[in-house]
C-alpha cells in the first residue's frame, strides 16, 4: 500500500547548526493510530506541523533553503484535519460551537450562512460526538472534554483520512483523558488514521497501538511493549527511566526519583 | 407640536448638515464593521497609535505644499498601518508592540520636522479632528466606494477571514491563504481609515474602530451577530451623534463618541441578560435540528 504521507530523510533547523529534526523517515499508510512521544524541545510539535503543512519548505531559492533537507511526500488530494492544543485557543473569541465546527467546511465561496447540507453535516458531526445539544453555546461554556470533542467534530466535517492532534490530553482530567482515548479508538476503527503527540507516557502513550519515540531523530518505532524500554527511553528523554509491567502493560517510572536522591525529573 | 417638529427637522434644512449626517452614518457603519476584526485581533490600540503616526505625515507633507497636508496625513496613516502589519507578521512580535514602535517613531519624526522647519500650513487640529462640515462631494463618493468594496470583500472572504482571525495555523493548514487574507484585510482597513480620517478626524476613527465592536461583543457570543450588531451600532452612533451635536452645540466628533460610550455603558448592563437569552434560543433551535436533546 502506498503511503498517504511520508517524510524522507527530513532534516529541519530554525537556525544553522541547530537541527530540530534530523533524518526523520516516517510513513503514514492510513488507518494507523500512532503517538509521537518525546521531551519538550524534541521536535514533536514541529514534526506534527510539518505533517499538517503549517510549516513548509521555502518556495524560493535562497534564504532559509539550507535549513531544509529531505522531502515530504503527500498523496495528492489527501484529506487531513488538525486538532489544536486547547491551550492555544482564544476562548474569549465570539464563536458558538456551531460556528466553530462550521470552520471545518471549505473556506471559499461567499457563504456567510451555512447551507442546509452544511448544517446537516455539522449537526451530524456534533451528534456523533454527543454534543449536538451544545451547538448554540459559546465555546467557553464547554468543559475541557467537550471542547476537545468540538474540535474533533470540526475535524470530522472535512471527512479526513488522517487526523493529527497536538497534545490532545494535556490539561484535561483522567476521566476526560479516558473518554478522548476511547473516542479516538472508535474513529480509528472507522478507518481514520490518527497521529498525535503526547508527553504522557503512562496515561496516553502506553495505550496506543504504535509509538514513535522522537528526540530530533527517530529513536524507535513500534508497539509500546517493544519501544517503552529503558534504553530507548534513556535515549529519548536523556534521563534514567525504568519500565515495569502492570496487567500486561508497560509502566514507566523515574529511576532514583525524588528530589532528595538527586534524580532528574523527566519532563 | 408643529413648532417641535420644525425644530427637530431644522438641521435637515442645511445641506451641509445633511451631508454630514450621511457621512457620519456611513463612516460609523464602516468602522464598526472593521472594528470587529480590529478588536478580535488585539489591535484596538491602532486607532490611537495612528493619531500619533499621522502627525509625522502631517509635518512632512505640509513642508511640500500646505494644501496637501490632509492627503499626506492620510497616506502616512495607511503606510503606518501596513508597516505595523508587516513588522508584526515577519518578526513574531505582537501587534500591540508593533503599533507602539511604528506610531511613536512616526510621531517623533513629525515633532522633529516641525521643530526644524516650523509650521507652514494649517493647524494640526484639522487633521486630528477632521472637518465633517467641510466635506467635498469627492470625499463622500470615495467613502461610499470604499464602504461598498469592504462589504463585498467582507462577504466573499467571510469564512477565510473568520478562520484566519480565530485560528491562523489551522486555517493555513486547511487551505486558507492566511498571509494573503491578512494583507487584503490591512489594505482595506488602511483605505477605510484614509477615507474616514480626512472627514471625521483621527480621534473619531480611533473611537469608532473600538467602541461599537466591544459594545456588540457584550451583547452577543456569536461572530456573525457581532458583525451585524457592530455595524448597526456604529452607524446609529455616527448619525445620531451628528444630529445631536446640532442641538448640543458641541463638536460633532465629541457627541458621536459620547453617544457611543453611552451605548457601551447600556450594553454593560444589558449584556449578561442578552447573552443568556441568545443561548437559550440557540439551544432550542439546535434541539429542533438534531431531534431529541441528549443529556
Amino acid at each position: 500500500m502506498s503511503a498517504l504521507l511520508r517524510t524522507v530523510d527530513l532534516s529541519i533547523a530554525y537556525q544553522r547548526d541547530r537541527p530540530v529534526l534530523h533524518d526523520v523517515n516516517l510513513a503514514l499508510d492510513g488507518g494507523e493510530f500512532t503517538g509521537i512521544v518525546g521531551p519538550s524541545g524534541s521536535g514533536k510539535t514541529t514534526l506534527l506541523r510539518v505533517l499538517m503543512g503549517a510549516i513548509a519548505p521555502p518556495k524560493r531559492q535562497g534564504r532559509g533553503q539550507d535549513l531544509w533537507q529531505g522531502q515530504i511526500q503527500r498523496r495528492p488530494g489527501l484529506r487531513m484535519a488538525y486538532v489544536p492544543q486547547l491551550e492555544t485557543i482564544n476562548w474569549d473569541f465570539p464563536v458558538t460551537v456551531f460556528e466553530c465546527v462550521l470552520m471545518g467546511r471549505p473556506q471559499h465561496g461567499a457563504h456567510m450562512r451555512a447551507t442546509p447540507t452544511e448544517r446537516t453535516e455539522v449537526m451530524t458531526a456534533l451528534d456523533r460526538l454527543g454534543i449536538a445539544h451544545l451547538a448554540g453555546r459559546h465555546i467557553r461554556e464547554l468543559s475541557g472534554g467537550q471542547q476537545q470533542r468540538m474540535f474533533l467534530a470540526r475535524a470530522l466535517t472535512s471527512q479526513p483520512e488522517l487526523l493529527l492532534l497536538d497534545e490532545p490530553t494535556s490539561g484535561v482530567d483522567i476521566t476526560t483523558r479516558h473518554a478522548v482515548l476511547h473516542l479516538l479508538a472508535d474513529l480509528n476503527d472507522s478507518g481514520i488514521g490518527i497521529v498525535l503527540t503526547t508527553h504522557d507516557l503512562n496515561g496516553m502513550a502506553a495505550h496506543l497501538p504504535n509509538l514513535v519515540c522522537l528526540n530530533q531523530r527517530v529513536i524507535a518505532e513500534g508497539p509500546p511493549a517493544d519501544v517503552l524500554t529503558a534504553p530507548v527511553l534513556e535515549a529519548t528523554f536523556g534521563a534514567g527511566l525504568d519500565v515495569l509491567t502492570h496487567l500486561g502493560m508497560p509502566v514507566v517510572v523515574d529511576s532514583g526519583s525524588g528530589l532528595t536522591s538527586g534524580g532528574q525529573a523527566h519532563d | 407640536m408643529t413648532d417641535l417638529l420644525t425644530t427637530l427637522f431644522d438641521p435637515f434644512s442645511y445641506q451641509f448638515f445633511v451631508k454630514g449626517i450621511i457621512v457620519a452614518t456611513i463612516s460609523g457603519a464602516l468602522l464598526g464593521l472593521l472594528g470587529v476584526y480590529i478588536v478580535l485581533r488585539g489591535m484596538s490600540y491602532i486607532g490611537h497609535g495612528l493619531s500619533h503616526a499621522i502627525f509625522g505625515g502631517f509635518a512632512a507633507s505640509q513642508l511640500i505644499a500646505s494644501s496637501w497636508y490632509m492627503l499626506g496625513a492620510g497616506l502616512w496613516g495607511v503606510a503606518s498601518a501596513l508597516a505595523i502589519n508587516s513588522v508584526a507578521r515577519r518578526h513574531r512580535i505582537g501587534s500591540d508592540a508593533a503599533i507602539g514602535v511604528v506610531t511613536t517613531a512616526s510621531f517623533a519624526l513629525g515633532v522633529a520636522l516641525l521643530a526644524k522647519f516650523g509650521n507652514r500650513g494649517p493647524s494640526f487640529d484639522a487633521a486630528l479632528f477632521g472637518s465633517i462640515l467641510g466635506i467635498s462631494q469627492g470625499q463622500v463618493w470615495a467613502l461610499i466606494a470604499i464602504s461598498a468594496v469592504t462589504v463585498v470583500l467582507g462577504v466573499l472572504g467571510y469564512r477565510a477571514l473568520l478562520f484566519a482571525t480565530f485560528d491562523p495555523d489551522v486555517a493555513q493548514a486547511s487551505g486558507v491563504n492566511v498571509a494573503r487574507t491578512d494583507a487584503i484585510f490591512v489594505s482595506i482597513l488602511s483605505l477605510a481609515i484614509l477615507a474616514t480620517l480626512t472627514v471625521i478626524g483621527v480621534t473619531l476613527v480611533a473611537a469608532m474602530l473600538v467602541i461599537p465592536a466591544v459594545t456588540a461583543r457584550l451583547l452577543t457570543q456569536s461572530f456573525q451577530r457581532m458583525l451585524v450588531l457592530s455595524t448597526i451600532i456604529g452607524s446609529i452612533c455616527g448619525g445620531l451623534g451628528m444630529y445631536a451635536s446640532y442641538f448640543a452645540n458641541v463638536p460633532s466628533g465629541t457627541m458621536i463618541v459620547l453617544i457611543a460610550a453611552g451605548g457601551f455603558l447600556i450594553a454593560l448592563g444589558l449584556g449578561p441578560a442578552a447573552r443568556r437569552r441568545e443561548a437559550s434560543s440557540a439551544e432550542a433551535a439546535a434541539g429542533l435540528v438534531s431531534g431529541p436533546v441528549r443529556a
